[in-house]
């Protein structure tokens, strides 16, 4: 056993989105930091999709980037089609998506990484965390080099004992061509943590050459492309092209037929698969009625042929899965260059974990990313930044961020994660926000990049503009309201179709109707050319939804009631009366931080919570 | 309110049954039945839910009853704790000096609905269960407590249940419209919708409107006699009571305060005031009493205008009837076994009855009047929830304006994000009635309902 000799303040173990992010923001608020990672030629790899953001996502993205994290800046940089979804379904919905470069994506965010001063990016595998007296004291890789450092970050994405199936056929790895990390979830459970199992899948990987894109319809790009870093200026690069597929009943016969050698089905995957991604063979099987699926087909990179078919997920044979691509029109001499797989793996259950992501069990050591039972890049990098944060704020000696829910999505993933049992891999969906008219890609900034700022994440330039932004909202707003319109001026008259228009109104007012939008106002008073776009908007929201807006703050406010009932650590269950053994067994595990919080969790009834608050009264008084 | 002591109380009405039930709840429940009770068969240890045949003494070794007992071991039972039951006789004084030699050993009186409380606290009952529960106790009369038991059965939180699943199915396909852009879903076509809503408002409005019913069933319904004075109130009163409870002379001013006495009118409970007589005059505790029997007039569920029939109406009962406008009135014209020729139509197109607190007469007539004014139209129906909370009744009326507001949104092709909005505030009122919707119920249906997933 040697010791690699240097002690760090934060080991990043994981090389991933939730590694990247969390290795970089504790070395960007001056730790010293490692991130180790099993392969160095697959740091930020897409493992799947080639994409970042869409609904839920894309904020996820913008919150990441308003606390002065990397994900944004680096699909801005590598992205090569973007689309903003919903765009007419009202402000919190809309959402942006790109198409990434998959080998840009990881190549930008390597040399990122390798720039940052007080980060060392080194290759290693983990086998084994080192614990003393509950506390983490570093990790030992798999030569038995051991690594010093005051608090760990794990990120270990789908590689704890990851099993690929292939058909009936299957083999340990964490990822198609990489190892699986198998010793790290047995040193975990060796401590007291719970493990369980997950699996997700991947569909098989397509060569362009071999498809006839003339037979599929195509999808381009948005002509005028909204960035999804604050710091990102404009994107015109020229964009790459989608493609829409469909399966038909030949393709489903096929599968159906094949249905024997699907591990799945012959029951020798025992992991839980994502709810909201099932394989093709699932969707098949629990969709009998639904005679075509539909497939976005993806350019994985510029310079490389492969394609990716979304929503074509399998884990049956190779030979299968050839066979059904081919009965697909425009396919029919379709070549796979890499065969979908399906991977089950360890995660250590996130009930476990304080919402710093502070494990319970092991004091310093934190869990981001897919360990936690998550999916997707963009849930990863989000608790990898927090958990980033967390560590480094630990080793600072500075009093731990937590985002509410009222705050972000960050807040609503980490409380359920934290409040939830897992059932299958979680995911982000903008329905999982109680306050979602308040959480918008719009003002991530207004809502986190105060506290990105305050802990020293947030660069002094980002800073600049951000309070530059929020000096022209509120000049916008003034101007807005100060400025009149009255049946004299002909041209705005005429120009809004004001033709009912007695008295004069403010532009503000006018802003209200339905059918008048902030670039009309624009169009006819140029006073308002001197605010940036992004200021305007804020103000066109805040004036438009207001009634909606207030309503959702007194909500919040309804509940903060709850929320601001805080529940000491310290707190004795064994002796509050009159709740049932099952609720006192889950609060004393979680131990959860706030009344509103305990009434999260599931199975505790608001009876319970009634009892709890009126303990507490009881003690206090 | 504690909840970790013992606590006892009679658990049957304090009215002279043969036999009456009294409750021990909470942990020393068991203890303290062995401490005065002796089983026939001298058992040492009770089997749970078995009952026993025994006798109770007090420390003096006197037997203060015979009686049967039964041990409950928890959590199989009603409020989920150790309890015991002691069927007595049931004498009012045996039931107190029972009550007092468990308290003399520490249990506490239970207070009112205590022990439902405790089911509640338990996690035994939810909210609008134990609220029927705690009407059932104090339910004083027949249709109020089959009102009660309907409840309790799931009456309105089937209707709730209803409505809510039917905002639950709104939400679920918007808000797989709202997350899932990509998907191939069905059409956003909202038209459904607008119908949806439209009968959803209408059906809460009728049940709103039964509240007033509801509460009137079991509340009770406060009933005024007012006319002036010698007019017969007191008398009528103590007809209806069928006791002698006011003060009746034929002296003009002789009640000079409410005289307020509970009853039972053919199942509806009813509080009947007698009032002090409308007049002008200079006595101040008079002066006082009528100003009062103003001030009760508008708060009244009807009023009773009662009339002299043995002389010709005056311009004081006509006053009195101007101090009862704007409430529910019936006309009452006393004393039917002297009456004079009348029109008895003087006073307007409002029912009127014509009865002898003497003879009896005409009495059945206007309580049947009464109760089918109080019931109004629900008799019929038995299948109508009436509404007879007051927390109910609130939220059905908060989450009214989000389903209008959603029916705006949908009428006005308002952003889809909105009418997800007010669907979900919606559910949140409904929720605080019967359990609320979760974000993993909307997702569990958005997942088994559609093919998702890229
Ligand atoms: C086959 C497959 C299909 C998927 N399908 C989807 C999908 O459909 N939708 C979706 O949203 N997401 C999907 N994902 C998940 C998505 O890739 C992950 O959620 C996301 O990448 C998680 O990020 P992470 O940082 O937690 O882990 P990863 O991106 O997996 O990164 C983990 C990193 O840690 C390193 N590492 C692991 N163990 C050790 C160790 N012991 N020592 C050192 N380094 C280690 C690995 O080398 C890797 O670089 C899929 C993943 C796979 C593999
Ligand atoms: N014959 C007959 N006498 C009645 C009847 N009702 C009341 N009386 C008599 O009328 C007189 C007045 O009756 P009360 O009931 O005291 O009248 P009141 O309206 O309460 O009078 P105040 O309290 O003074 O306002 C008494 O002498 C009663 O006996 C009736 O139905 N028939
Ligand atoms: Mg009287």
């Amino acid at each position: 056993m040697s010791n690699y000799g240097k002690n760090y303040q934060v080991i990043v173990v994981g090389a991933g989105h939730a590694g990247c992010e969390a290795a970089l923001a504790s070395a960007r608020m001056g730790c010293t930091t490692l991130l180790l990672t099993i392969g160095l030629d697959t740091v930020a790899q897409m493992s799947c999709n080639p994409s970042i953001g869409g609904l839920a996502k894309g904020h996820l993205v913008h919150e990441v980037d308003a606390l002065g994290g990397e994900m944004g800046l680096n699909i801005d940089a590598t992205g090569i089609q973007f689309r903003r979804l919903n765009t007419r379904k009202g402000p919190a919905v809309r959402a942006a998506r790109a198409q990434a470069d998959r080998m840009a994506y990881s190549a930008r965010m390597k040399n990122v990484i390798e720039n940052e001063a007080l980060l060392d990016l080194k290759q290693g595998l983990v086998e084994e965390v080192l614990v003393e007296q509950n506390r983490i004291v570093g990790v030992k890789t798999r030569e038995g080099l051991e690594f010093l450092g005051q608090t760990v970050v794990l990120t270990t994405g789908t590689f704890m004992r990851g099993l690929i199936h292939v058909g009936l056929n299957h083999y340990a790895g964490g990822r198609a061509g990489e190892p699986s990390a198998e010793g790290i979830s047995a040193s975990l459970a060796s401590y007291g943590l719970r493990v369980g199992r997950l699996k997700t899948g991947t569909p098989a990987r397509l060569s362009a050459r071999s498809i006839d894109f003339s037979k599929l319809e195509r999808q381009a790009g948005d002509k005028v492309v909204k960035p999804f870093s604050f710091m990102t200026g404009s994107i015109d690069r020229k964009q790459v092209d989608c493609y829409i597929a469909e399966t038909n009943e030949r393709t489903h016969e096929i599968i159906r037929n094949n249905l024997d050698k699907s591990p799945l089905y012959a029951g020798i995957i025992e992991g839980i698969g994502p709810r909201y991604c099932p394989s093709i063979e699932d969707k098949i099987v629990r969709f009998p009625d639904k005679n075509s699926h539909q497939s976005f087909i993806e350019p994985e990179c510029l310079k490389g042929s492969e394609m990716y078919p979304s929503g074509l997920s399998t884990s049956l044979p190779p030979e299968v899965q050839l066979a059904y691509f081919r009965s697909m029109v425009g396919f029919e001499s379709v070549e796979i260059m890499r065969p979908g797989y399906a991977i089950e793996y360890d995660f250590i259950e996130p009930m476990q974990l304080k919402a710093t992501l502070e494990t319970r069990v092991i004091d310093g050591l934190f869990h981001a990313g897919q360990i936690n039972g998550t999916s997707g890049y963009e849930e990863a990098a989000g608790q990898g930044i927090l958990a980033g944060i967390n560590a480094a704020r630990q080793c600072q000696e500075q009093p731990p961020v937590v985002i509410g829910r009222d705050q972000g999505y960050l807040g609503v993933m980490i409380d359920d994660l934290i409040t939830q049992p897992t059932t299958d891999p979680y995911r982000m969906f903008t329905s999982r926000s109680e306050y979602r008219l308040l959480l918008r890609e719009d003002n991530a900034d207004q809502r986190l990049t105060e506290l990105g700022r305050k802990i020293g994440l947030v660069s002094d330039e980002r800073w600049r503009c951000y309070v530059e932004k929020q000096k022209q909202v509120e000049a916008a707003m003034s101007f807005l309201q100060d400025t009149k319109v009255t049946s004299s001026d002909s041209l705005t008259v005429e120009k809004l179709n004001l033709g009912d228009l007695k008295s004069g109104v403010s532009l503000e007012q006018l802003l209200r109707r339905p059918e008048i939008n902030i670039q009309d106002v624009t169009s006819v008073c140029s006073g308002l050319r001197d605010y940036s776009p992004q200021a305007l908007e804020q103000v066109e929201i805040a004036i438009k939804y207001e009634g909606y807006i207030k309503r959702q703050r007194e909500q919040v406010k309804r509940d903060r009631e709850q929320e601001d009932v805080k529940l000491p650590e310290t707190l004795d269950y064994d002796a509050i009366p009159s709740i049932s053994t099952e609720v006192r067994e889950k609060l004393k595990k979680i131990k959860p931080t706030s009344l509103g919080q305990a009434g999260r969790i599931q199975g505790v009834t608001p009876a319970a919570i009634a009892v709890i608050q009126i303990y507490l009264r009881k003690k206090s008084s | 309110m504690n909840t970790s002591d013992t606590i006892i109380a009679p658990a049957t009405g304090s009215g002279d049954a043969g036999i009456a039930i009294i409750r021990i709840s909470g942990a020393d429940s068991l203890s303290a039945l062995f401490r005065f009770f002796t089983p026939t068969g001298r058992q040492t240890e009770l089997q749970s839910h078995r009952l026993y045949h025994g006798l109770l003494r007090n420390d003096s070794d006197f037997v203060v009853d015979e009686v049967m007992a039964v041990y409950m071991a928890a959590p199989h039972t009603y409020t989920r704790e150790d309890v015991v039951e002691i069927q007595c006789h049931g004498g009012q004084q045996v039931i107190k000096s029972i009550l007092k030699l468990y308290q003399s050993f520490g249990i506490r009186l239970a207070q009112p609905g205590e022990f439902t409380y405790r089911a509640f606290m338990n996690g035994r009952l939810d909210l609008s269960q134990a609220e029927a529960v705690s009407q059932l106790i104090h339910a004083k009369t027949d249709s109020s407590r089959k009102l009660a038991i309907k409840q309790m059965g799931g009456g309105l939180s089937r209707v709730i249940y209803n409505f809510s699943s039917q905002l639950k199915h709104i939400l679920v396909l918007t808000e797989a419209w709202l997350d899932f852009p990509e998907e191939d879903l069905p059409d956003e076509d909202i038209a459904d919708f607008i119908a949806v809503l439209t009968d959803l408002k209408s059906k809460i409005l009728t049940i709103t409107e039964t509240y007033s019913c509801g509460r009137v069933l079991t509340e009770g319904a406060s009933i005024l006699l007012v006319g002036q004075p010698n007019a017969g109130k007191s008398s009528l009163m103590n007809a209806l009571l069928g006791e002698d409870r006011a003060i009746v002379t034929d002296v003009p001013g002789t009640t000079r305060d409410f005289l307020e006495e509970g009853l039972s009118i053919d199942g509806v409970p009813v509080s009947l005031v007698d009032t002090a007589g409308l007049r002008t005059s200079s006595d101040i505790v008079e002066i006082e009493g009528i100003r009062r029997t103003e001030e009760k007039i508008s708060l009244a569920d009807l009023v009773l205008l009662v009339v002299d029939s043995s002389r010709t109406p005056d311009q004081l009962d006509f006053s009195a009837l101007e101090s009862c406008s704007g409430r529910p009135i019936f006309v009452v014209y006393t004393k039917i076994d002297k009456a004079i020729e009348l029109d008895f139509n003087t006073f307007g197109a409002f029912p009127v009855y014509r009865v002898s607190s003497k003879t009896a007469e005409g009495l059945d007539s206007l309580r049947h009047g009464i109760s089918s004014f109080l019931k109004k139209d629900y008799t019929t129906t038995d299948e109508t929830v009436l509404l007879t909370e007051s927390r109910h009744f609130e939220a059905l009326q908060r989450c009214l304006e989000p389903i209008g507001r959603a029916l705006f949104c949908c009428q006005n092709n308002a952003d889809l994000e909105l009418i997800a909005f007010d669907i979900r505030e919606a559910l949140y009122f409904l929720g605080q009635i019967s359990g609320e919707t979760t974000t993993e119920d909307i997702l569990d249906d958005i997942f088994s309902g559609f093919c998702i997933g890229k």
